[in-house]
């Protein structure tokens, strides 16, 4: 990471989590589990409970819809770690009924049944182009979303709008698939608190 | 249904507003990516807008200009919830404005 505090600037508690959660996976720490780690009160804890709501709080989209969400911004943002984590957990998410790689191969995003697909590229036109409309939102309304499950998925975006930002700019490392597994099955068990 | 309104104002509040290694005139332009000078300017703008393109040039920049890890780190996360928070915002008065038809 760009940053030296980001990677050994953790006091001796968290290092000691850390010694853990290497022994236990067998994966190197993620490195947004030592960002979210860093001087937690600044950003790791407030920003955990913003995205543990738009991720695991009562909404009408599923776990796996919102984790696809997720990858897709991340994959709009050109932000590998992200992707991959994200990915990962939408796979486990969908039990195996959607092929996350091949949905977010498509530009079109033919794969993905409406009102997700209508949400989507509304949220890659807000990524892309930093902001959207009263017509974009009338699409996505048209084809079947509820302005709070809008509402929902604009949280979401806010979140890796967030997230996949630092992760490019202190330069996240992308470990093996592998650790992204390891990841994954802790974020669908435990979720981001 | 989610509702993420409080806990947003709560990290706005603390990233911007609680105690801090930057000034908060520091974290308040980085978050509005506006009112700074080099090398800052250039980190932060990217930050927001191309976050692929930093380089580790951007960060020793920032570094040999006085500014501490911790300095830096505070402006970076400011920079990314700024520019966040800028779309988040136009995309809930679309929706606002989508609803009011």
């Amino acid at each position: 990471m760009r940053l030296q505090i980001l990677d050994s600037g953790h006091g001796f508690g968290t290092r000691t989590l850390f010694a853990l959660i290497r022994a236990v996976s067998r994966q190197p720490v993620l490195d947004v589990i030592k960002l979210v780690k860093y001087r937690p009160d600044y950003y790791g804890k407030p920003m955990s409970v913003i995205t543990q709501e738009a991720m695991r709080g009562d909404s009408a989209w599923s776990v796996a819809d919102r984790e696809l969400m997720a990858a897709f911004v991340a994959m709009t943002n050109h932000c590998d770690f992200c992707v991959k984590a994200h990915s990962a957990v939408a796979d486990l998410a969908y039990r195996g009924e959607e092929n996350v790689a091949m949905l977010l191969c498509d530009p079109t995003l033919a794969g993905i049944v409406e009102p997700l697909r209508a949400t989507m590229l509304m949220l890659r036109k807000l990524t892309k182009e930093h902001s959207v409309d009263a017509d974009d939102m009338r699409d996505v309304l048209a084809a079947g979303a509820s302005a709070q499950q809008i509402d929902d998925a604009l949280a979401i975006c806010f979140s890796f709008d967030v997230i996949v930002r630092l992760a490019d700019s202190f330069d996240f490392s992308v470990p093996s698939t592998e650790a992204f597994a390891a990841g994954a099955k802790y974020l669908l068990a435990r979720g981001y608190r | 249904m989610a509702n993420i309104g409080k806990a947003r104002e709560a990290l706005l509040r603390r990233v911007l507003e609680g105690d801090g290694k930057a000034s908060t005139l520091e974290r308040r332009a980085a978050f509005n990516n506006s009112d700074l000078s080099e090398p800052l300017r250039q980190l932060v703008d990217e930050v927001a807008l191309n976050a692929k393109a930093i380089s580790d040039e951007d960060f020793n920049r920032a570094r040999q200009s006085g500014l501490s890890e911790d300095q830096i780190f505070e402006i970076v996360v400011c920079a990314a919830i700024g520019q966040a928070s800028r779309q988040y915002d136009a995309a809930k008065a679309a929706l606002e404005a989508a609803r009011g038809d």
